[in-house]
């Protein structure tokens, strides 16, 4: 057993195999999911994010709405109950990076798009208090006073495009920046809520 | 999967279970020529010393078992590739028979309430409890959890209604939605316009307004208004026009307000909950709403928001 001893003396090499042994781990767990259509095709009626939603889903990102809202619905009935349809991978194809969180302080966001109207969604943002009296939600009435900035949104579909396989024409990127100048990151998040899983609105 | 990923997951995974049992065994047994009791040779601290012995049976039989229960989670379950497993199982069919459960446990509920009239229902202290549950779930988040609305979205409980308050036209609210539109005025009215309109349409239920604007504001009124709202201002629900000669407001009744909604319009949207709920339950959260006002001797323009 003398290989067993140069092993377990040597703390590096040791690091090493473990380090492989884990590893295959991940190989057969995560390396599939890149290569099936399941995960890397868009699920039908999935379409890339506007350049308006595009802007919204960064506010998303930025203030850390993830950090208390979830966008996964699992296949649990006490869930598609409330939420509508289970998620699926191919819904997701458009998101760098997904926003499925882990957390529901509030309410999973998977299938809110058309749930409630923008209005409504102004006035829960501004003060979420104002239309459900018993929310813990801060409010974030700043968002009515940024506007978004329309090149930096075009910079950004392009990476997208470039980067990561996200299938704009060169017309949207173009347009991009006439589509969202102006625009409030209000009218922007809103337009990304009202996006979120519509896909699936309709089934149960 | 195509069958070289279904044939890399199962390759690995069933060549490190083999692993894991030739490691397990191979360490099991004691170096030749070692002898149970000896120590590795460590000292740590002065004077800590392991000894040299294999593992405790008990120990590496727990190993043994995490080996036997992967192999029959293999063996039942999804998990080798395209392999289905034995029982068939998958997520999404544990979810269908879920709903499915539910739906023959609840579908009768529903279908005996449903097929209740709903002023009728509206009596039932059980169905009206699930109503309750259905609207708190469902309606309670621009409504509120007590049904007085808020500020553009419609207090359900003061009997006066946008679209009409009757069992049928609040079901059919519910089933399809409304979209209520009140167009922007300030463009064709221009600014002095709207000052005067909206002073009149402050005076129709009966507050004092500046005097001055009243005239020229019940002529512009008539001219402008009075299609939908009528040549009364008391409204017309076939369209969702509010009756402005009462004291309740969707957007607030104070004067700024009321040149606000002239001036830019508003819309109000009740999403449609046919697809949502299913008739049965809309039938049911129908008959709850119903009840918030009805029978409770609310007459028009009795609340004040």
């Amino acid at each position: 057993m003398k290989k067993h001893e140069t092993i377990e003396k040597n703390i590096g090499l040791m690091g090493l195999l473990v380090f492989i042994v884990v590893s295959f781990g991940g190989l057969v767990e995560i390396t599939p999911l890149f290569f099936q259509q399941a995960t890397t095709q868009p699920a039908e009626g999935v379409q890339p994010y506007t350049a308006l939603q595009f802007a919204g889903r960064d506010i998303y990102v930025r203030e850390g709405c993830y950090n208390c809202h979830s966008q996964m619905v699992r296949p649990f009935r006490a869930e598609t109950e409330r939420y509508g349809h289970y998620s699926v991978a191919g819904e997701f194809v458009y998101d760098h990076p997904f926003q499925w969180g882990s957390k529901r302080t509030g309410p999973d966001l998977a299938r809110v798009g058309g749930r409630y109207t923008d209005d409504w969604h102004r006035a829960h943002l501004l003060n979420p208090r104002d239309v459900v009296p018993e929310s813990n939600m801060p409010g974030f009435p700043w968002l009515d006073k940024n506007l978004v900035d329309g090149e930096e949104v075009a910079r950004r579909m392009k990476a997208h495009r470039d980067y990561l396989g996200v299938p704009y024409t060169d017309e949207q990127i173009q347009n991009a920046a006439a589509e969202v100048n102006g625009k409030t990151e209000m009218q922007a998040l809103i337009a990304y809520l009202q996006g979120l899983g519509v896909a699936f609105k309709n089934k149960r | 999967m195509t069958t070289f990923w279904s044939a890399f997951i199962i390759v690995i995974v069933v060549v490190h279970l083999i692993g894991y049992v030739w490691l397990l065994r191979s360490t099991a047994k004691m170096p030749e020529g070692a002898k149970v009791g000896e120590t590795t040779g460590h000292v740590y601290d002065d004077d800590l010393e392991e000894y040299n012995n294999p593992l405790p049976r008990w120990w590496l039989y727990l190993f043994y078992i995490t080996i036997a229960f992967a192999v029959a989670y293999f063996a039942l379950y999804p998990a080798l590739g395209n392999f289905k497993g034995l029982l068939g199982w998958s997520q999404y069919k544990a979810h269908a028979e879920e709903v499915a459960e539910a739906e023959a446990k609840y579908a009768p509920l529903y279908k005996k309430m449903a097929a209740t009239p709903i002023p009728e229902l509206a009596k039932d202290p059980q169905a009206m409890q699930t109503g309750q549950r259905l609207f708190g779930n469902n309606c309670a988040v621009c409504h509120g959890a007590d049904a007085r609305g808020a500020i553009g979205f419609p207090n359900l409980t003061d009997g006066d209604w946008l679209w009409g308050g009757d069992p049928e036209t609040i079901k059919e609210t519910i089933m399809n939605g409304r979209q209520g539109v009140m167009p922007a005025w300030g463009q064709v009215l221009g600014e002095q316009g709207v000052e005067e309109v909206a002073a009149y349409v402050y005076s129709l239920n009966g507050r004092q307004a500046p005097a001055h604007l009243l005239e020229a504001g019940k002529a512009k009124f008539e001219a402008t208004c009075a299609a939908c709202h009528g040549i009364d201002g008391k409204g017309m629900q076939a369209v969702g026009a509010p009756n402005l000669t009462d004291n309740v407001w969707l957007y607030g009744g104070s004067l700024t307000s009321i040149k606000e909604t002239i001036r830019n319009g508003r819309t109000g949207t009740m999403p449609a909950h046919k697809d949502l709920l299913g008739e049965d339950r809309v039938h049911i959260v129908a008959a709850y709403v119903y009840s918030l006002s009805a029978n409770k001797g609310h007459g028009r323009g009795e609340q004040s928001r």
